[in-house]
């Protein structure tokens, strides 16, 4: 099983056992997480889904595509270099992922 | 902030109010009943990747078992209530079953309208919006050579590119003069349009469907009105949905298309609430001389209507304001509207140096009201936070297509 680590931007830290297969975003929003958003259910519509991917994860994932690129551009909270839309990080079995959840989202 | 809480209707704005409430700290009973088996799940998806194999029903699922648990809401399935008491506090089931509640909210959606023809009620004809509909849709479509699609409103055309590119030959028949007819701009239309063609569907706008042909009980073609047959061994009815207000209405609420809400989402009682697609609502957005009245059928008005009811309920009642945004997946387009534009608002294009992409603002008077945006989500995104925060976008700017919209609102004074 997954796991993913959601940080607030308090420091204070949600712990949620995911299933492969499901996006970071998708778990986050399933179990409640605040400050994952998700209105468009993960069809890169929204860019409500904006968290900062720990560096020791930064190579888990397949590359940003260039819609991603663009929107994280224009996301509610500024871009870092860690910048992710969570719906695009999909989570395999066994995998430990780290995200912190951004100021806002819209 | 105590007392029983009850929510009819388990979908996306029932979940939303129950799950606020809780975390707004409502700290009574809870209680979400819904008439279908399952638990909540999100409805886009049914007329694209879930059509298309590629997503399950557990994928959809708004939220986790365990989290219905941990927030104390006590989620019921496979109940349809059918009488509510108002005055008496207590809705009644179809199975007869009694729940009494301190406050109520209804979220009961709305259902796709039926079309008034002949052969409507052949097999073959189905229409979509629930996921047992999306699997006998699915099965169907694995099956026949010619769909046709009658409504070229979002879900028909979602529908449509899905079987299109499964290579089913599909003909979507449109009675107003343009596809999404009022719902977007004719530039946008157009160039759905096109996509649509180029992607091998045949689309007839401006005429209205006859009767259906059947043999031996099934559908086997539309007959249009000015004669032509287009065969069809499977008809999707995408003609638009109607709210389910019908327990509302019985009940004394006042309803006329939807249950009449007012800004905190209360019903004329003062004290039901209703969220959603079934609500007829203000309309919260900030554009000059809005709608009076509107019934939004948006993954994000049953969210934020849902919120804003949730705050009422908790005693913390905020007015529903907000750019309302949707968007459509058709195939390889994304399209993408924020604000609610009117058939007489002004067009400003703004095409794209990279082909398939599009951008059109919509002007009244001076006043920048919506955009819909089509494989731009860089664009939207930009312009759906200018219209909630009413930056202005001065019309020679929009229309000056070496302007980048991006940096422009972002230095611009608000
Ligand atoms: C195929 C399809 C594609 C869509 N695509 C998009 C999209 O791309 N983007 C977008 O923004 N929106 C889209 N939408 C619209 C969006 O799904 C709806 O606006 C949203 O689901 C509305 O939520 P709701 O809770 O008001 O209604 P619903 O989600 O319909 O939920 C209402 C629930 O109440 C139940 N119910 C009704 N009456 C009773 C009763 N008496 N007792 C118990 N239960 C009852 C119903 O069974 C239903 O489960 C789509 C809708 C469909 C059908
Ligand atoms: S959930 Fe909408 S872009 Fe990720």
């Amino acid at each position: 099983m997954p796991k993913v680590f959601y940080i607030q931007p308090d420091g204070s830290e949600t712990v949620v056992e995911a299933v492969a297969g499901d996006s970071v975003m998708q778990t986050a929003v399933r179990n409640g997480v605040s400050g994952i958003v998700g209105q468009c259910g993960g069809s890169l519509s929204c860019a409500t889904c904006h968290v900062f991917l720990a560096e020791e994860n930064a190579d888990d994932f397949a590359p940003v595509s260039e819609d991603e690129d663009e929107m994280l551009d224009c996301a509610a909270t500024e871009r870092e270099d860690n910048s992710r839309l969570s719906c695009q990080l999909v989570l395999a079995d066994g995998q430990e992922v780290r995200v912190t959840v951004p100021e806002a989202q819209l | 902030m105590s007392g029983r809480l009850l929510v009819v209707g388990a979908g996306q704005a029932g979940v939303e109010v129950a799950s606020s409430a809780r975390g707004l700290g409502w700290d009574g009973p809870i209680t979400l009943i819904g008439q279908e088996p399952h638990a909540p799940y999100a409805r886009p998806p049914l007329s694209k990747a879930f059509l298309k194999g590629e997503a399950s029903l557990e994928s959809l699922a708004l939220r986790s078992v365990a989290f219905y648990a941990e927030q104390r809401i006590d989620l019921v399935l496979d109940e349809q209530v059918a009488h509510l008491n108002l005055t008496g506090e207590e809705a009644v089931s179809a199975s007869g079953r009694r729940w009494p509640f301190d406050r109520l909210v209804l979220a009961t959606g709305a259902q796709p309208r039926p079309l008034p023809i002949d052969g409507a009620d052949l097999d073959g004809v189905l229409m979509l919006r629930d996921v047992r509909d999306a699997g006998i849709l699915a099965q169907r479509l694995a099956t026949v050579t010619d769909l046709v699609v009658i409504g070229g409103g979002f879900v028909g055309l979602e529908v449509a590119a899905t079987a299109t590119a499964a290579g089913v030959r599909t003909s979507v028949v449109e009675a107003a003069p343009a596809l999404m007819n009022r719902v977007v701009s004719a530039a946008t239309a157009g160039f759905v349009e096109a996509a649509h063609l180029a992607a091998g569907a045949r689309v007839f706008t401006g005429v209205r469907p006859h009767r259906l042909h059947g043999e031996g009980g099934a559908v086997s073609a539309v007959v249009l009105e000015d004669g032509r047959e287009l065969p069809a061994q499977l008809v999707l009815v995408g003609v638009g949905a109607r709210p389910r207000d019908e327990l509302a209405r019985a009940a004394g609420l006042r309803c006329d298309d939807g249950i009449i809400v007012d800004e905190h989402s209360f019903a004329s009682d003062g004290r039901t609430l209703a969220v959603g697609d079934c609500a007829n609502l203000p309309d919260p957005s900030p554009a000059p001389e809005p709608a009076p009245r509107l019934r939004l059928e948006s993954v994000d008005n049953a969210v934020e209507q849902a919120k804003v009811a949730a705050a009422t309920l908790v005693g913390a009642p905020r007015p529903y304001r907000g750019v309302p945004w949707f968007w459509s997946d058709q195939g390889a387009l994304k399209l993408q509207i924020a604000g609610l534009a009117r058939a007489d608002d002004d067009i400003v294009i703004r095409p794209d140096a990279r082909p398939g992409r599009m951008t059109v603002l919509r002007y009244r008077s001076a006043h920048l009201v919506a955009a819909e945006c089509v494989n731009n989500p860089a664009d939207f995104l930009v312009l759906r936070k200018a219209l909630g925060a009413g930056v202005s976008l001065p019309r020679e700017k929009a229309e000056d297509t070496s302007l980048s919209l991006k940096r422009y609102l972002q230095v611009a004074p608000a």
